[in-house]
């Protein structure tokens, strides 16, 4: 009797209390929300102001022939999908420059995405000079961008320089004597396994673009580094002591720990692989933009490449999503 | 009672006898026995592979940068001889001083100074709010809104070349610069132009950094989007319950808090822009501020006309390029450390 009383009084609290929390609690979510509109504000602005408009004139304009006008301002005259059938019919090279480019870029991001989780792993052990070699790994993605990688493109004398060294060093210039391995020795060694020569030379060139893989893994690696200093310790210590070796520790814990970063970071990799102006694509489009009348042209293209490149991201996350563990907090 | 008394005698005996067994060991077989076997070889191995792997990397990413620091010191004759290769025969200086003094150096350094430090610390305050914003308020659109970030880093800036060259050359907000300008009513003017020309002036990058759309911002909201989401809301918590606002909050307490990460977005943001050659080539044209990207070009006063010219032509190219980086080194050598913590810390998980 005395106990189904103190039950009723304790469910009573429980009703009470939800309800009196939800009630303060709504007030101060509807304050927050307003606090975080305030907080994204500058981002807001910007887009809806600035980058939006940006972005409708860009599609308007490659519908549009566009004329400078002598005094001030700017002509359009419109003219329907003329620009996107020359760069299509007309243009002998866009849509092969479009292809090689493409198939070119979906070759190297794995290989970027793999390199970078490996080197991550690998600066993330206990390892003499480790301090060391993190800051030497990080060096190319804060220098070698942009300005100074266009005086390498055209540096003629580091390709001299390298013909006793033998590696690549990001200058463009490729002659036999630079490159770290020949196709030639690797047939030799692998001629008596069954590998096709495609794959052969994928890996040759590879290893031969080294510096130009280790030159585009800077924020993928940092970002990798960080998720696996993410995951607890106390995963691998249960591991060892139940007698888990490295390479099993590695496939049952730290990849699909690490999964949803790899989701991350191969996004990260597609977005900047296809968005660098170093890229075949890019390169092409920019020299289109380069010629007489060529601007409204350059802006069809990269629109035509710009959703190419959005259909290969969703096929990617999507697939990769179904492979992605997420570990429960709570 | 006896039991336990003849257990405890066991004990010691074992005891006893292992280390009995112990001493009677030569000291080397037991080094072997404990140094050489498969799970130390292994292991050993694979440390010595790691540190070649390690050290081979790296020297394909310093050697490049040895290479064009020598080329820089060399002078005319020595890229003529065959012999010279990596290391300058007759060092010179001249090569540095003809960028310097010809190439306007120092004035280009100042410009682009005061433009990548506005620009970085713009960038990197913005997307710290606009992180946090993300990260820690639930508001309704949240999840769309940030889908808009991440679209800003998926469209190629250069896909836009055209349309923020115009937007910039004739800059306009709602048509109130039109207005002014008496554009619709003549009545009204106040300006010269129906339009403000921002082409040539800072106003076009400052302006995309204040509102996160300059290069790679996207990425700084998502790095700091992350970091702030790695902080436990109990922090606020006893904040708010401590009588502080919302933004007392973020200004008190997790500003100092992010310091290593702010410090990375800045050191990116700073770098990124130091070196950027897009927007410059977009927004200067030539009668512009002398920026860093103007001064890659062979000094009038060296005479490139012999033998070697495109090796001689390149070493001064990679020489500018040293010049426009060796501020970068300095920077990168106090803040690397912060960089790898502040990674570290953000704890990014999908």
């Amino acid at each position: 009797m005395n106990l189904d009383a103190k039950s009723t009084k304790k469910q009573k609290i429980q009703v009470n209390a939800p309800g009196k929390k939800r009630k303060r609690g709504a007030s101060l979510d509807v304050r927050k929300a307003r606090a975080g509109w305030i907080f994204i504000l500058p981002f807001l602005i910007g887009f809806a102001l600035i980058y939006l408009p940006i972005i409708l004139d860009s599609i308007k304009y490659s519908f549009h022939e566009i004329d400078i006008v002598i005094g001030g301002g700017f002509e359009l005259t419109w003219v329907g999908l003329q620009n996107y059938r020359h760069a299509l019919f007309v243009d002998p090279t866009f849509v092969t420059t479009l292809f090689t480019g493409l198939q070119q870029l979906i070759l190297d991001i794995p290989s970027i995405v793999l390199f970078s989780l490996f080197i991550a792993i690998i600066l993330n052990q206990k390892i003499a000079g480790r301090a060391a070699f993190r800051a030497i790994f990080f060096i190319p993605v804060i220098l070698t961008t942009g300005l100074i990688d266009s005086i390498d493109a055209s540096n003629t004398l580091s390709a001299y320089m390298e013909e006793s060294s033998g590696i690549d060093d990001g200058s463009g210039q490729e002659s036999t004597a630079t490159e770290i391995i020949s196709v030639m020795d690797v047939e030799a060694l692998f001629k008596n396994m069954m590998v096709g020569k495609e794959i052969l030379e994928y890996v040759v060139g590879l290893v031969n673009n080294i510096f130009g893989i280790v030159n585009r893994c800077g924020v993928q690696m940092l970002i990798f580094l960080s998720g696996l200093q993410g995951i607890s310790p106390a995963i691998y210590e249960s591991c060892s002591i139940d007698g888990a070796s490295g390479w099993e520790t590695f496939w049952k814990v730290t990849l699909p720990m690490v999964s949803p970063i790899i989701l991350v970071n191969t996004v990260y990799t597609i977005i900047d692989a296809f968005t660098s102006s170093d890229n075949e694509v890019m390169a092409y489009i920019a020299g289109v933009r380069e010629q007489a009348d060529g601007n409204v042209l350059a802006s069809a293209m990269s629109w035509m490449y710009f959703l190419i490149v959005i259909l290969i991201i969703a096929a990617v996350a999507g697939l990769l999503s179904a492979f992605v563990f997420y570990q429960r907090r709570d | 009672m006896n039991k336990a008394e003849n257990q405890t005698m066991k004990v010691k005996e074992t005891k006893n006898r292992i280390k009995a067994d112990f001493e009677r060991t030569p000291f080397w077989e037991r080094m072997r026995a404990k140094f050489i076997n498969l799970y130390t070889i292994k292991k050993v191995v694979w440390y010595i592979f790691k540190f070649l792997l390690l050290l081979g990397i790296s020297y394909v990413i310093l050697f490049p940068f040895y290479s064009k620091i020598a080329s820089s010191f060399m002078s005319k004759e020595d890229f003529v001889n065959v012999t010279v290769r990596l290391i300058p025969r007759n060092p010179t200086l001249g090569t540095y001083k003809a960028i310097i003094v010809d190439n306007k150096y120092f004035i280009a350094l100042l410009n682009t100074f005061v433009l990548s430090l506005v620009c970085a610390v713009l960038q990197t305050f913005v997307s710290c709010l606009v992180g946090y914003g993300f990260a820690k308020f639930k508001f309704k659109g949240n999840n769309i809104l940030f889908m808009l970030v991440i679209f800003t880093m998926v469209v190629p800036h250069s896909t836009l070349y055209l349309s923020m060259f115009m937007k910039f050359r004739y800059f306009d907000i709602f048509g109130i610069v039109n207005l002014l300008g008496g554009g619709v009513i003549d009545s009204f003017r106040v300006l010269e132009e129906t339009s403000i020309n921002m082409i040539n002036t800072n106003w076009p990058l400052y302006i995309l950094s204040a509102t996160g759309l300059a290069y790679k911002n996207g990425l700084y909201i998502f790095l700091m989007r992350q970091f702030f989401k790695g902080i436990p809301d109990e922090l606020e918590e006893s904040a708010y319950l401590d009588g502080y606002g919302v933004f007392k909050t973020f200004f008190k307490i997790i500003i100092p808090l992010s310091v290593t990460m702010m410090i990375t977005v800045f050191m990116f943001s700073f770098c990124w822009q130091w070196t950027d050659n897009f927007y410059t080539e977009m927004f200067y044209t030539t009668t512009g501020d002398l920026l860093l990207p103007d001064i890659v070009k062979v000094p009038k006063s060296i005479d490139t006309n012999y033998a070697a010219k495109e090796m001689y032509t390149s070493a001064i190219r990679n020489t500018c390029g040293i010049l426009i980086v060796a501020p970068l080194i300095v920077l990168y050598l106090f803040g690397q450390k912060y960089i790898v913590q502040g990674i570290e810390r953000s704890g990014i998980t999908g």
